[in-house]
């Protein structure tokens, strides 16, 4: 008896089921994490600079850049890396999907259509696994978050850009990212931020909303939101050079002018793009889940069943065309049957 | 005291001059000190053209020396013809009459054409600060607009055309998008031309073809772009095209110097000839200048207008949180050196290449198309060059 006394404390009404946070957690850092993030942008905007950057990995170890030739015959391939990342015992599964040769050739007309697929088949196959008899272990390949980089030499966005995030906001969550922000001045950068935000609510674009901070958090928390709201879409710069400044040694990049320095948040809004990925990597999860797969698998189902309808009707007009094509082929019999009775006739009379 | 263009002339017509043995060299020959700026300008020093010079004179069999000297033939080599004042006489002509630049700015919304083009010729002449009520909007197609000014500095006056190209490589597919600009560029040959063949022809020409059309390229950092590529294998036949690295202050010096070299393997390997080009090096000294621009193409170039103060001086730069980039010190970007090649010492070159050689390319093929008509065969126009000349006559 005084031992339960001591595990529980003795305070009137407590059940204990506020220790379920803790189960959960425990849980979920034995499992793991698992988060797909992909990346899309013209070549030469410092797309994988970026993502080594963020997730201080080098998950492109070999990279080839191809010439101008090989891009002229490619069109836009889908590459998925997977590297686990582990930091204090929790363990996240990383896959990033690069998306080559987007945007690169003279006419992009057609170069969001893999992308679209690659998209899409993730679906089905989380669709057909959540529909399938053993659902023990479904992997979640499914894109949760896709950064946009839009170019900082242009005046706001490009048709290009347009047309990509109006196809592709409703089928997955679009962070839309400056990149190599360091071309810019700090009025530039504002005055570009505020253009893009325009165009993104003129052409009707649905971006990725971070979520409000819940009023029971606490305060820094709900300012770090707010500042992190104000600041979309994230002007960034990427390295992984080490640079000595100040005794320091930093990520940064060497100019003829001065240093840049990827983690100071007056020169860019590098670690406001982390602490948004960090901190809401769930939520992008989630919205994933519950808005985007659910858009899709109603799409999906609904396809199924209007196709079986078709396939009913089909079934019916065949069998009335072989119907009246029966009728005609013995109307055609009847005909040339009364014809040859008439003929030997004509022979015999011998008129 | 010369124009710095003529100066490189100065160096050929002379040197013509002594192998057919008309001219002694004036003893105050070795102290032209414009062409020691031109040289200066492009990295090279005196006594290599002089060297050469030297021996170009001992060749011709001509003693250059302060003494009047006698030779065989008892002719007093004492001659002092005054050719160099037939160069102040252009001087003045030219000054009066003013020059004429048509330059074409082309590449991508955003890339600073507008920017480079007014720090170019530090005056605001390009199309954004000359439109009331400018937007920044893509056009669905590409269209030409050509904005003149004339500026003027000490006592030289010069007509200046900007022609600028909104909505090149801007849209989803930009396939044929360099098609105007071939228009426009061939048709202003076709101005001058009908122009050339008119029987009361005008004393002066006007001259609104393109001497130079400067191609936007940006700092991507890796190759150059199937479009670039297009583009340029389409236009370096019919005009002079002088690439450059645009907003060049996103690369590190390390990272100019890799895309650069790319750059130029990528002309190389696909035979793109920009300007200046290898065939119309005119002697070995031209070659020399042009050698050392071509080793430095293309220049990464930083534009703008707007001043800043740095130790006490006023200078023109852009100022960030990490740095003020100074557009015309050299150790920061080529700007200095984009500006003295167009303008500095080039400019009389550009127009000549064009007039030379584009437009004598252009003209040829012309007359040969309706030359090829009276004899037949299929027609290209719809009035051709000879019907004009024959109804003329």
């Amino acid at each position: 008896m005084s031992t339960e006394k001591a595990k529980f404390p003795d305070v009137t009404g407590y059940v204990g089921f506020a220790n379920l946070p803790n189960q959960v957690h425990r849980k979920s850092v034995k499992k793991g994490f698992e988060f797909t993030l992909m990346v899309v942008g013209e070549s030469g905007l410092g797309k994988s600079t970026l993502i080594n950057s963020l997730f201080l990995t080098d998950l492109y170890p070999e990279r080839y850049v191809p010439g101008a030739a090989e891009k002229i015959e490619r069109t836009v391939q889908i590459e998925a890396s997977t590297v686990e990342i582990e930091e204090r015992g929790v363990k996240l599964r990383l896959t990033v999907v690069d998306t080559p040769g987007y945007g690169d050739a003279i006419n992009s007309q057609d170069c969001f259509r893999p992308i679209i697929q690659y998209i899409d088949n993730q679906f089905e196959r989380y669709l057909h696994d959540e529909s399938g008899l053993n659902r023990r272990h479904i992997v979640d390949n499914r894109v949760h978050c896709c950064f946009y980089f839009i170019s900082p030499f242009g005046h706001g966005l490009k048709p290009l850009d347009v047309e990509f995030m109006k196809t592709i906001h409703s089928k997955v969550n679009i962070v839309p990212v400056i990149a190599k922000a360091d071309t810019l001045t700090l009025r530039e950068r504002e005055r570009l931020k505020r253009r893009i935000l325009d165009e993104i609510t003129e052409h009707g674009i649905r971006i990725y909303q971070l979520p409000d901070a819940d009023s029971d958090e606490d305060e820094e928390f709900k300012e770090q939101t707010m500042i992190l709201k104000a600041s979309v879409p994230f002007a960034v710069i990427g390295s992984n050079q080490l640079i000595e400044v100040k005794g320091k040694k930093i990520r940064g990049r060497l100019y003829p002018w001065g240093v840049v320095e990827v983690e100071n948040p007056e020169h860019n809004d590098f670690l406001k793009l982390r602490t948004m990925l960090v901190t809401h990597m769930q939520d992008l999860q989630e919205v994933t889940q519950d808005l985007h797969y659910e858009n899709f698998r109603s799409e999906r189902l609904k396809r199924v069943g209007r196709d079986v309808e078709d396939e009913t009707v089909d079934k019916d007009k065949i069998l009335l065309q072989k119907e009246a094509e029966l009728r005609r082929m013995q109307e055609m019999i009847a005909q040339m049957q009364a014809q040859m009775r008439m003929k030997p006739a004509d022979n015999g009379d011998g008129h | 005291r010369h124009t710095l263009t003529l100066s490189a002339h100065i160096i050929t017509t002379v040197t013509a001059g002594l192998q057919s043995g008309a001219v002694n060299v004036p003893a105050g020959f070795e102290k032209e000190d414009s062409i020691h700026k031109t040289l200066d300008n492009l990295g090279l020093e005196l006594k290599d053209v002089k060297t050469n010079m030297a021996e170009r004179m001992q060749e011709a069999g001509v003693v250059c020396s302060g003494d009047y000297k006698k030779d065989g033939t008892g002719r007093d080599l004492f001659g002092y013809v005054g050719i160099e004042a037939v160069l102040d006489q252009m001087r003045r002509k030219a000054m009066k009459t003013g020059f004429e630049f048509n330059i074409m700015v082309v590449g991508e919304s955003g890339l600073g054409k507008s920017t480079l083009v007014n720090t170019l010729f530090k005056s605001k002449v390009s199309r954004k600060s000359c439109t009331p009520n400018f937007t920044e909007k893509i056009p669905r197609t590409v269209e030409l607009q050509t904005i003149s000014h004339v500026i003027e500095e000490k006592g030289v006056k010069m007509n200046l055309t900007v022609i600028d190209t909104p909505g090149f490589g801007d849209q989803i597919n930009n396939e044929n998008c360099w098609e105007p600009i071939v228009k426009y560029i061939n048709e202003q040959y076709e101005k001058y031309l009908r122009e050339e063949i008119n029987i009361n022809r005008k004393k002066r020409i006007p001259d609104t073809r393109v001497h130079c059309c400067v191609y936007f390229v940006p700092p991507t950092g890796h190759w150059l772009r199937p479009l670039d590529i297009e583009f340029m294998n389409r236009l370096d036949k019919i005009v002079n095209i002088v690439p450059v690295i645009a907003k060049a202050d996103t690369l590190t010096l390390d990272e100019r110097r890799d895309f650069k070299q790319r750059i130029r393997q990528d002309l190389r390997n696909y035979s793109i000839n920009v300007y200046p080009q290898t065939e119309f090096d005119e002697d070995p000294e031209d070659k020399l200048l042009n050698d050392t621009v071509r080793e430095k193409i293309p220049f990464a170039v930083v534009g703008t207008d707007q001043e800043h103060q740095v130790n006490g001086k006023k200078i023109l730069g852009r100022k960030t949180k990490w740095g003020i980039i100074e557009v015309e010190n050299g150790a920061h970007c080529e700007f200095a050196n984009l500006r003295d090649l167009l303008i500095r010492s080039h400019l009389q070159d550009l127009k000549d290449v064009t007039h030379k050689i584009h437009y004598e390319t252009y003209r040829v093929r012309r007359l040969n198309e309706s030359n090829g008509i009276s004899k037949g065969l299929p027609k290209g126009n719809n009035l051709t060059v000879k019907e004009d000349v024959e109804n003329n006559l």
